[in-house]
């Protein structure tokens, strides 16, 4: 670099701001990633369901095509039309939420503009494989979801979704015995590859209120409160 | 040449541009493309119509940086040129997605001289004066955008052999030179700003239209 410059000249100086103009702080923004299947929107219109009466809340969703999964969020009634969008990713869902990621931008501030007190805004991503991954420039924290009928060998497997997700979510654990799945293996897997970073076994079919994954969103969103306080 | 006229046109820059055929989505539904020889087509037609209109708006935007009212007239002279509406609203989202990633590469208030969405040719346009650029390369890599993104569609959409996309590409490279020699000629002479370009493509504009209602596009346009 020429000797004029120093390296602080390269770099964006200003965190990314999600303060609005008048200082407050956006809502938390919670990506939901993982394979075709594994129950990414169930999970969404589940944290729609438990979630909505206490948190004004929004859902951006990234669909093969159009509007399969915001349409299905619809249909149950899960949230309002005008607090859903659904992002056209030109057939590359994984660009979409991490190498360029402003389609995912504009639907979200759409959102914000539309609502003013949203508090929390769920990301759902198209349906990839193991090595899709939120950019932080779009989310705060990202849940990873996989299923038990993918195999019990898909934590082992790893991949950025399962290791570095900050919720790595094993769906549809009742189906375990007819799929010769091993839950502790599952379980054992996950601790390895993810050191400290928590995983949780549910079912939506038992528990169609998610129960602990909104516990765990809850806890985001007081942490995010304490960080701005 | 500068390297940041390389980083305009490159199509990993994150503006949005990979969400978008530019018209091949519904050119390939209706038919019209299908394989290397008609896309080269396709593209050729485009690069003389829309990428011609793109690159004089460009070209006008790169010397009116930074001026609000010349600007506000440049965008009202972009959607003149597009009568289509669903054009129109792909136009001014990859313009606000450059100006979001334009303003954090290159901060400067000449960026608050742009409408809130402006067309994506008039914020190419004062991108590539922010970045140090002339109008000709302003002209240049709205004249290359305005291939290179609908050929990466077209590529994934008929998963054709990505090396002959992109030879299709790279040998209109001396079309993609001469449409912006001339769109940005008129900036030329003393500042003083001649006649945009102009040229029409009915066929585009009923293709985004048609494209726009469907319930089952990859692309956003």
């Amino acid at each position: 670099m020429p000797p004029h410059f120093t390296i602080d000249d390269y770099v964006d100086a200003e965190p990314r701001s999600r303060h609005s103009a008048d200082g407050e702080p956006g809502p938390l923004r919670v990506g939901l990633g993982g394979p075709v299947g594994s129950g990414k929107t169930a999970l969404a219109a589940a944290l729609c369901r438990t979630l909505g009466a206490e948190y004004d809340l929004a859902v951006v969703t990234n669909d093969i095509y159009t509007t399969e999964d915001a349409d299905f969020l619809r249909r149950n009634a899960v949230l309002p039309d005008d607090r859903i969008e659904a992002v056209q990713t030109g057939c590359c869902p994984h660009t979409a939420i991490r190498d360029d990621i402003t389609a995912n931008l504009d639907a979200v501030e759409l959102l914000e503009a539309r609502h003013p007190g949203l508090e929390l805004v769920l990301v759902e991503s198209g349906g990839d494989n193991l090595t899709a991954s939120f950019s932080y420039g779009l989310v705060d924290v990202q849940i990873f979801v996989v299923d038990v009928a993918g195999g019990d060998k898909v934590p082992r497997k790893g991949g950025p979704g399962v290791t570095a997700s900050d919720l790595l979510v094993v769906n549809k654990t009742d189906l375990a015995p007819l799929v010769g799945a091993d839950l502790d293996v599952m379980r054992r897997d996950s601790a390895l590859v993810r050191g400290e970073k928590p995983t949780l076994l549910i079912s939506l079919r038992e528990d169609p209120a998610a129960t602990r994954v909104a516990e765990w969103v809850r806890e985001q969103i007081r942490a995010r409160a304490l960080q701005e306080a | 040449m500068s390297a940041a006229l390389l980083t305009l046109a490159d199509s990993r820059l994150p503006a949005g541009g990979h969400t978008h055929s530019g018209g091949v989505e519904q050119g390939i539904e209706a038919g019209l493309v299908h394989d290397p020889r008609s896309l080269a087509t396709f593209l050729h037609r485009r690069l003389v119509t829309a990428g011609a209109v793109a690159a004089g708006l460009a070209a006008a935007a790169c010397g009116a940086a930074g001026d609000r009212g010349a600007l506000d007239a440049l965008d009202a002279e972009a959607d003149a040129r597009t009568p289509s509406p669903a054009l129109r609203a792909a136009s001014r989202q990859q313009g606000r997605g450059l100006v979001r990633v334009g303003r954090r590469a290159w901060p400067t208030l000449d960026w608050d001289a742009l409408p809130p969405t402006p067309h994506h040719a008039v914020a190419l346009g004062v991108a590539a004066a922010v970045a140090g650029l002339t109008a000709r390369d302003a002209a240049s890599a709205a004249a290359y955008l305005s291939v290179s993104g609908p050929a990466t569609a077209a590529q994934r959409l008929l998963a054709m052999d990505p090396l002959t996309v992109a030879a299709v590409t790279a040998r209109l490279s001396s079309e993609i030179d001469a449409v912006a020699g001339t769109s940005a000629a008129p900036q030329g002479h003393g500042g003083h700003v001649g006649p945009l370009p102009a040229a029409a493509d009915p066929l585009l504009d009923l293709l985004a239209e048609v494209h726009a209602v469907r319930n089952d596009r990859f692309f956003a346009s």
